[in-house]
């Protein structure tokens, strides 16, 4: 496995490598948690999750476009605005989509997903029809585009910090709403049992749609955070959901500590075996290992106790 | 054929008068192959039936084992097609042409015996359902169901993808195993031969009808739909629910694979866009939009999604996703039962009216046994 490389560089390789993981791992922690949000905490399959990602990207690079045009003095800091723009945005169309398809279906989970399956086609054209099929790219600001040297071989991209940055502020965003504010406690009670969570006084609905929308603005934040990796296309989401969902479900669905601990492993693990072999098969050994660890640990790998 | 009642003999004679006379008659070659294709969907949507709609088990899988069974029979077409005298360009002849360019120099062992047609034939069905059998044992066993099944099975399919994508040499790689030519000597490229081809496959899909009814109304179907409605309660009746899950599960796994060795014969060539996660939630919405809980339901929705599906894209490529995504929502939250739900509150009542009343020749204590109503009447 060294092939002609001195541990020395092995090394560097893998701190750039762990490095190049940690901007997959804040876009899979992004959609992630989202996620856990929806599927983990309300129990919805969405399989247009991809798609809100997608949505959030294209709202990143229309502001792009936008600052480029009209405000190019201020065009430094339009990746700031364009977080603040993707989570509303998605997060909106998240909260019409609950009012108009998911509420009607959470006594059969397993028919979400084929009605946000058909969800993510409709948006996949709409894009197609708006932005073209040809994948975009953003511009980013100049101070974003530099490397911060560590050593003499090892470099970190800038931007790489910017988005683990934001993953950080989400991710305590999350946990405080999940776990310390009393929001997680009712959307918990309107899963387990919504008549009675309504009979104590629980907005059932009000609840049920802030969180769909919460969750479907984080996956709009994860698509901020997508433009800086790669380019934006049409069916591009397409390729993270099911990756996202076996985060989830490899960290135990209900806990987010765990999405959080399968998220950086699959990242990583994926990351750095990716400069050994060819990408495809790093891709399918990690996939290969999670399903496999899955079959022999099916409550995933950290377990709450939750009634179901 | 004590499993089938009036009405089912009526809807199989139906269907294979439509399948076998009314739409050879009507269409031309091409179309006919085209409505052969669409039919070996049909034998996913089939084993959907028992896996989804009565056992409540929903695999986002098929398309693996529609894709495995569509390789086998693809490898030993292709070995067939690159016999020595037929690749002596090569500079390794007698190797299927993707290995050449891919610099293999010789024949890995898994294609060996796929030279042999019995081989290819048993291995068709049972390559899938050996698959099948490992994730059914450990997911079953295990209890895992419901929205974790579907998504390991997906994740199962995208893995299954990525490795042919990647490994181009083996497999072909994203253009998958094209240039297919006779199947033991007999050209199966020609017109008559399509013809033969859908006649066979249409004749294999009603043997399959009939093996799917006799399952459903057996025994075991009505435990499977008790599965489905209440597991803990079967469970302590004193059955092994698992063991019957991955019975359905690795039948439906087999159904899959016939229709993919099918598809391979009449389309002429397997590629992984038929294996991966898209493909295989398509052929769950075809069963969707027929109707879960009815075998013929699900033959005609995948008769119907895949002829519009072919019309949008002739005439309005653009319109054709919109189309397809709204249908999805539309059966899912409006009419969960698909097309034979509609039928069933509109058009059965009045098909009863019109039958003569059943005279009952059976004596009483066996009426218990053989139920008028189909299990899925039952919720």
């Amino acid at each position: 496995m060294l092939m002609g490389y001195s541990l020395g560089d092995i090394g560097s390789i893998m701190a750039m490598q762990g490095f190049a993981g940690l901007s997959l791992f804040s876009v899979f922690l992004l959609m992630a948690l989202g996620l856990a949000i929806i599927f983990g905490q309300m129990g919805v399959i969405n399989m247009a999750h991809g798609e809100f990602m997608i949505l959030g990207a294209y709202v990143t690079y229309m502001t792009s476009q936008v600052f480029t045009t009209y405000l190019p003095s201020l065009f430094a800091i339009y990746f700031f605005v364009a977080v603040v723009l993707a989570f509303c945005v998605a997060g909106a169309l998240g909260m019409l989509v609950e009012w108009a398809l998911i509420r009607h279906l959470y006594r059969r989970p397993l028919d979400t997903l084929l009605a946000t399956w058909g969800l993510s086609l409709i948006l996949q054209q709409v894009y197609r029809s708006v932005f073209g099929a040809r994948e975009v790219g953003v511009d980013q600001p100049e101070w974003m585009m530099g490397a911060a040297s560590m050593t003499d071989t090892i470099q970190i991209p800038i931007n790489g910090l910017i988005v683990m940055a934001l993953t950080a502020v989400i991710s305590v965003f999350v946990f405080l709403l999940i776990y310390w504010m009393g929001w997680g406690k009712r959307v918990r009670a309107v899963m387990s049992n919504r008549a009675m969570a309504g009979a104590v006084g629980i907005d059932t609905e009000f609840v049920d749609r802030v969180t769909f929308g919460i969750g479907c603005g984080i996956a709009g934040v994860a698509g901020s955070a997508f433009t800086m990796i790669g380019s934006t296309s049409p069916t591009a989401g397409q390729l993270y959901i099911v990756d996202t969902f076996l985060v989830v479900v490899f960290g135990g669905a209900q806990s987010l500590l765990g999405t959080i601990a399968s998220a950086f492993t699959i990242s990583q693990a994926r990351s750095t075996m990716e400069f050994f072999l060819s990408g495809s098969m790093a891709q399918v050994i990690v996939l290969l290992t999670v399903v496999g660890i899955l079959m022999l640990r099916p409550q995933g790998l950290f377990v709450l106790k939750v009634r179901r | 054929m004590t499993f089938l009642n009036r009405k089912d003999i009526a809807a199989i004679a139906i269907l294979a008068v439509l399948l076998l006379a009314v739409l050879p008659l009507c269409l031309d070659p091409f179309r006919l192959n085209l409505v052969g294709k669409y039919l070996t969907y049909g034998f996913v949507a089939l084993g959907l039936v028992l896996c989804w709609g009565d056992a409540g088990i929903l695999s986002l899988g098929q398309g693996i084992f529609f894709g495995l069974g569509g390789y086998c029979m693809a490898m030993y077409l292709k070995l067939e097609a690159s016999s020595p005298e037929a690749t002596k360009i090569q500079s390794t002849p007698g190797i299927p042409d993707f290995m050449d360019w891919n610099q293999i120099t010789s024949l890995p062992l898994f294609w060996r015996p796929f030279h042999s047609l019995a081989f290819t034939i048993v291995a068709v069905p049972l390559v899938p359902v050996l698959l099948a059998l490992i994730i059914g044992l450990a997911m079953f066993k295990r209890r895992v169901g419901g929205t974790y099944f579907a998504i390991i099975t997906q994740a199962v399919a995208a893995i299954l993808t990525i490795l042919i994508i990647g490994q181009q040499g083996y497999t072909g790689g994203v253009n998958g195993i094209t240039d297919l030519r006779t199947l033991n000597g007999w050209d199966i490229r020609p017109d008559h031969a399509k013809i033969v081809l859908y006649f066979i496959n249409g004749g294999l899909l009603i043997v399959c009808v009939l093996l799917a009814q006799f399952v459903r109304r057996s025994k075991l179907g009505r435990i499977l739909v008790a599965m489905r409605d209440k597991e803990d309660r079967v469970r302590f009746s004193g059955y092994d629910v698992a063991n019957f899950k991955i019975f359905v599960f690795c039948l439906a796994a087999g159904l899959a694979a016939i229709g993919g060795a099918m598809f391979t014969l009449q389309v002429g060539f397997m590629s992984p866009s038929f294996v991966g996660i898209v493909p295989s939630i398509e052929m769950v919405i075809f069963c969707a939009v027929g109707g879960r809980t009815s075998i013929f339901g699900a033959i005609y929705g995948a008769l119907t999604v895949n002829w519009a599906r072919t019309t949008f894209s002739e005439g309005l490529p653009q319109l054709w996703l919109f189309a397809m995504g709204s249908l999805f929502i539309l059966v899912v939250v409006v009419f969960p039962d698909g097309l034979a739900g509609i039928y069933r509150r509109y058009l059965d009542p009045l098909v009863d009216r019109m039958l003569p009343p059943v005279r009952r020749r059976i004596p009483v204590a066996a009426v218990a046994e053989t139920p008028q109503v189909s299990p899925t009447f039952a919720e």
